[in-house]
């Protein structure tokens, strides 16, 4: 059986700087696979490159047996790849109902829609709530679920997560790890990416540290949990 | 006071003139951050399109008519020059620095110019264009000839159908979206070249309808007509609030009326006796847009900037 995801030798270059130097990985079906690592590891370069916002200088990325290459961004999706990003990126000026509308742009089946939409609600009561407000008056906490239960909308095979607890309260945090737990028992495939290490790594399946642009140590969640580099490096202990 | 009524119509149809070709500027500038000054050209063909439909009409073809004919001949020709050259001028150099489209404009406006003064028939002076015949109609006291009622009711009706585009429809909804966030927009499955596109050709839609407004109103195009009323427009634009599709029409009615007003009154305060009449309208149009950037950087009905991000 194939991967869901297959990303081989990839590399990505900001002009002469290569920002992702060679890396490989997969993502199975059903599974929830991390990326960890400090900042300007190539992490947030390497979800762009796989949604299509960024071109690779190299290598190869198959998604569902395809390879994605020259696909641009906004025909990705259609493929069954959303990308919530770094920073949330909601639309500020459009109302919570209007930026969920928006991740369903491609489909058409007005029912499933607004079956979809009342889903991110029961996953996120708040949202409901404030539901006519724009999303850019939400708190930071508020606005990630906003990005997250958008993503959902496009009904992905691969969800990708980009630093979802950033900027987050501990609450708050603690809240979006439980819903990814959640995603998962409900099937969904999940690419996460991390700085913070420990509550990553304690729900993946999989786990890869990049550091500078490569994959330096991959595992299983657990694995790498209880490596020693790994809890020095990125678990703060000596 | 005896011809209120009077500089106010003068104002408004001026007005509802530049805001309709505002509308091009602040859709462009609202999706893509790029002043397009070669809109003024774009608004300037769309009349020399309208006249050749009348022009090839067979004789006969009363000019009520051939009106929306002519309005339709004229919409095609600026969206085919306005989406060719977002498509061979603009997108080409959409990472450039902001300087080289904003130059790439101007000289895009100057070409414009000199192809029509250099090949349409008889361009090289102002050119007739039809006028309807009959009366004046009279209304709340003021004269206002056909070719301004055709600018006073062509702007609310465009600006209704825009305003049910932008909030109603799919592609809309797509365009608010790249507006706010062109990269994220691409995530969520727009075609944001697509977008773009379409912001150009409304926009040069909307700047046809207002050329056939002016030669209807002025009973001739030029190939210069599109340059001081572009800046204008563009005035109006800021004066709005850059971005918003609302803002654009206001500032137009709004550069309008000062417009009117100060050449209609401004003599007629005491000491600025030397500053009235039609020549230092454009001083006080401009003088305008000052004191109100000034007061609200934004514009009248502009986004803070802070929101943007």
């Amino acid at each position: 059986m194939t991967a869901l995801l297959e990303v081989e030798d990839l590399r990505v270059a900001y002009g002469k700087i290569e920002a992702v130097k060679g890396i490989s990985f997969t993502v199975e079906e059903g599974q929830v696979v991390t990326l960890i690592g400090t900042n300007g590891a190539g992490k947030t370069t390497t979800l762009r490159t796989l949604s299509g916002l960024l071109k690779p200088s190299g290598g190869s990325i198959r998604f569902n047996g395809k390879p994605l290459d020259g696909i641009p961004a906004h025909k990705i999706v259609a493929l069954g790849l959303a990308h919530s990003p770094e920073g949330r990126h909601i639309f500020p000026r459009l109302t919570i109902t209007e930026n969920l509308q928006l991740g369903a742009f491609l489909r058409s089946d007005k029912e499933g829609i607004a079956k979809d939409i009342q889903r991110a609600y029961d996953l996120f009561p708040i949202l409901g709530e404030r539901r006519k407000q724009a999303a850019g008056t939400l708190s930071g906490g508020e606005q990630q679920m906003l990005a997250m239960g958008r993503a959902l909308m496009s009904q992905p095979k691969l969800l990708m997560l980009d630093e979802p607890s950033m900027g987050l309260s501990p609450i708050m945090m603690q809240k979006i790890m439980e819903t990814i737990v959640e995603l998962r028992a409900g099937g969904t495939t999940i690419l996460l990416v991390e700085q913070n290490a420990q509550a990553a790594l304690s729900l993946a399946d999989q786990g890869h540290v990049m550091e500078i642009g490569k994959i330096v140590l991959s595992g299983t969640g657990q694995h790498l949990l209880h490596d020693e580099s790994v809890r020095k490096a990125y678990l703060g202990e000596d | 006071m005896h011809e209120l009524p009077q500089q106010l119509a003068n104002g408004l149809i001026l007005g509802a003139m530049y805001g309709l070709i505002a509308i091009g500027y602040t859709m462009v500038y609202g999706i893509v951050q790029l002043i397009n000054f070669a809109h003024g050209e774009i608004f300037m063909v769309g009349g020399f399109g309208a006249l050749t439909v009348y022009l090839i009409l067979p004789a006969g073809f009363s000019l009520g008519a051939a009106i929306p004919l002519m309005i339709l001949g004229g919409i095609v020709v600026s969206v085919a020059v306005a989406t060719a050259a977002e498509r061979f001028a603009y997108r080409p150099l959409r990472s450039a620095p902001r300087l080289a489209p904003l130059i790439t404009a101007i000289g895009l406006s100057i070409v414009l110019q000199q192809l029509v003064w250099q090949f349409y028939p008889d361009a090289k002076k102002d050119h007739p264009f039809p006028q309807f015949k009959g009366e004046a109609i009279s209304l709340f006291g003021a004269n206002i000839q056909p070719g301004g009622i055709f600018l006073l009711i062509a702007a609310p009706v465009s600006m209704i159908i825009l305003g049910f585009f932008v909030n109603k429809t799919r592609t809309g909804r797509g365009m608010q979206a790249t507006a706010q966030d062109p990269d994220t927009a691409k995530l969520m499955g727009i075609n944001t070249d697509r977008i773009i596109v379409t912001a150009f050709a409304i926009g040069a839609a909307f700047a046809a309808v207002a050329a056939v407004g002016y030669g209807l109103h002025n009973g001739q195009v030029g190939f210069r007509m599109g340059f001081i009323l572009g800046l204008k427009a563009f005035t109006a634009a800021v004066l709005g609030g850059i971005g918003n599709i609302y803002g654009a029409m206001l500032g137009g009615l709004v550069l309008g009326v000062a417009e009117a007003l100060a050449t209609g009154y401004m003599a007629d305060v005491p000491g600025m006796e030397l500053f009235g009449g039609g020549s230092w309208k454009d001083v006080w149009a401009f003088a305008l847009l000052i004191i109100v950037l000034l007061v609200r950087p934004q514009g009248l009905l502009g986004e803070r900037v802070a929101d943007r991000a």
